[in-house]
């Protein structure tokens, strides 16, 4: 598990307005990639686009090529569901399925699917997600009680622990701890930390310490003005992009003296 | 509600003297007196008492004695308390006033309904009622067992054909129409179908099916596809609304585990709404089952049992009360008591569904701990 991303001059559309030009951007393996800029230099758009996510708003394409391992993400006949098993994601909000169990949380995208497991491979399923999201010491006593009764903190690793449990090869986090307390961010945080032993994670974030503290590459996304399309400025190792990056708008932006 | 008493200010000056502006009772804003909790009691008694006195010299008349007491009284609490409590307590105290008023006018006709049919049904609501048809009965006895049975197969019939249209056609318009034209044409039209008046949704069916069978065919189908016809469009707009308001983030989270759209609707969207929607649809039931034209004209009515919508005529309880009370034979009364009877009946029904609604949403209400 853990597969590279590759973008090569990605363009995305929203009907005929460009969002996001030419991103080019190689993701290794088994690292964390943070995504940082300004609200609304698409970012979020780009990180919705690597799952195809961003299709279900109608009018939305993209153009240019997007790799995963290899493989064309966009190529003809590759099916959006199948892309979004593989690669996982973690939204700004967490949003445990109200009707479900915490234990029918974590299964949801077994089930959901239709795989066909016997009960002690669910077990198994959960209790892993569970332990790998550092959720199972505080839940697994109320495994049949709601999601939706979990504290914020603990609702976003559920929903972290539901994307891992169908096993993707990368996960995507937007914004996965702007709803919560430091407590909980400092969780997640560490979570992430464990987690890029296994997967490929690519996180956006407006808080440029996560960033700094989790992250092992960084890339700056910028937008020249309203109506404009928001670009990748500069791409590098974290360390790089924090203490002496390429571009003059990377260093005003990390040292906060943007706009 | 602090008044009167001044709070102890001294302790807070010691702690934060240095720090800040001391805080003193003249900078904040204090509360004038207020009235005591007996007095908007004693302005009620008092204006119904006053106002009652002074009819009385004229000529009583309950009307008139309610509504010159409650504006009296209304008067009379937005004086005292501007005077004593200041005006924007007073203006709270108005609206309050208007708004409990407004409240027990709307309950008038509906506690009056109540009243007349559960005393006026009362006194045929017998086992006979519920056990016996009208064959062969002239006067006395006799019940609405056929009409009770041929309201609900005609009612299950026509929720039966507009449940899977309506919800259907509700999930397309959210979550497939995209506000296309056609969705869009299709919205425009349930709105104008919720309008129509149900004797038009008669006629329809009555001339569906005289094309189709004949003139003058009557048929308990006939009626259920009437019913249909209203029905449909409430169903629709109920399930609308119940699936516009299911968060976006579930259906993302769903396609993000890799799920197809038409199994997240399946398995997210319905299910995190299935109360609503089950409370919309026995509103939608509730709301035919005492439709009365539409059945007039397409399934006539019979004295005795007919289990088969597709074959003669059918009874049905608003219809039974219409034909006892507009076409009573001789003597009335037993007509006119079991035309009664049968709108206490058709209420108690709809309280029924009322109830199975309430209990299946809150059996399918997303549950938080």
């Amino acid at each position: 598990m853990g597969k590279s991303i590759d973008a090569k001059e990605l363009n995305i559309y929203y009907s005929s307005f460009l969002a996001v030009e030419g991103v080019t951007m190689k993701i290794q393996p088994k690292t964390v990639t943070a995504l940082i800029g300004p609200s609304g230099c698409g970012k979020s758009t780009f990180l919705r686009s690597i799952n195809r996510m961003h299709e279900n708003i109608p009018g939305a394409r993209v153009e240019g090529r997007l790799e995963l391992d290899g493989q064309d993400l966009y190529g003809p006949g590759v099916d959006p569901v199948g892309v979004r098993r593989q690669i996982g994601m973690v939204f700004q909000r967490p949003n445990p399925f109200p009707t479900m169990s915490i234990y029918d949380n974590v299964i949801a995208g077994m089930r959901l699917n239709n795989r066909k497991a016997g009960k002690t491979s669910f077990d198994d399923t959960v209790e892993r997600s569970l332990r790998g999201a550092n959720l199972w010491e505080e839940v697994k006593d109320r495994l049949e009680k709601p999601g939706s009764g979990l504290s914020g903190g603990q609702q976003q690793r559920l929903c972290i622990a539901r994307a891992i449990a169908v096993q993707p090869d990368v996960l995507l986090m937007d914004e996965p701890c702007s709803a919560l307390d430091p407590i909980s961010t400092l969780a997640i945080e560490d979570l992430i930390n464990e987690l890029k032993n296994e997967y490929t994670i690519v996180i956006v974030t407006h808080n440029m310490q996560q960033a700094a503290r989790v992250s092992d590459f960084t890339g700056f996304f910028n937008i020249e003005g309203t109506g404009k399309p928001g670009k990748l400025v500069e791409m590098d190792e974290t360390k790089t992009i924090f203490s002496q990056p390429r571009q003059k708008a990377t260093e005003d932006y990390v040292s906060g003296r943007f706009g | 509600m602090p008044t009167g008493t001044e709070p102890d200010k001294t302790e807070d000056q010691t702690v934060t003297g240095t720090l800040a502006r001391p805080v003193t009772a003249e900078t904040l804003p204090k509360v004038r007196g207020s009235l005591p909790r007996w007095a908007i009691g004693a302005f009620l008694v008092g204006s119904l008492v006053l106002v009652g006195a002074a009819l009385a010299v004229v000529g009583f008349s309950v009307g008139l004695w309610v509504v010159l007491s409650a504006i009296l009284f209304a008067v009379v609490t937005y004086a005292t308390s501007r005077v004593v409590e200041g005006g924007r307590k007073a203006t709270d105290r108005l609206v309050t006033v208007v708004v409990t008023g407004a409240f027990l006018l709307a309950m008038i006709p509906l506690i009056s309904v109540l009243f007349t049919v559960i005393s006026q049904g009362w006194a045929r609501f017998d086992l006979q009622f519920f056990n016996s048809s009208m064959r062969g009965v002239v006067g006395e006895g006799g019940g609405a067992l056929h009409a009770i049975q041929g309201t609900l197969i005609i009612t299950a019939l026509a929720a039966v054909m507009s449940i899977p249209v309506g919800v259907l056609t509700a999930v397309y318009l959210v979550e497939y129409g995209n506000n296309s034209r056609l969705a869009r044409a299709i919205t425009f039209f349930v709105d104008v179908m919720t309008g129509i008046p149900s004797i038009v949704a008669g006629l329809f069916a009555y001339a569906l099916f005289s094309l189709l069978l004949g003139p003058g065919v009557r048929l308990g189908v006939v009626g259920a596809v009437a019913l249909t016809v209203l029905m449909i469009p409430i169903v629709v707009r109920a399930t609308e609304e119940m699936l516009k308001i299911v968060p976006n983030e579930l259906r993302e989270a769903s396609y993000a585990l890799g799920v197809p759209k038409w199994r997240t609707i399946l398995k997210i969207v319905v299910p995190t709404t299935a109360g609503g929607i089950a409370t919309g649809i026995m509103l939608a039931i509730a709301r035919v089952i005492g439709e009365t034209a539409p059945l007039l004209v397409t399934v006539g009515t019979a004295l005795g049992v007919n289990l088969n919508p597709f074959d003669g005529r059918m009874a049905t309880l608003p219809v039974f009360a219409y034909y006892s009370y507009a076409v009573p034979g001789v003597p009335r009364e037993p007509f006119i008591d079991r035309a009664w009877s049968a709108a206490l009946v058709l209420m108690l029904i709809v309280m029924v569904l009322n109830i199975v609604a309430r209990l299946i949403s809150r059996v399918f209400a997303p549950k938080t701990r």
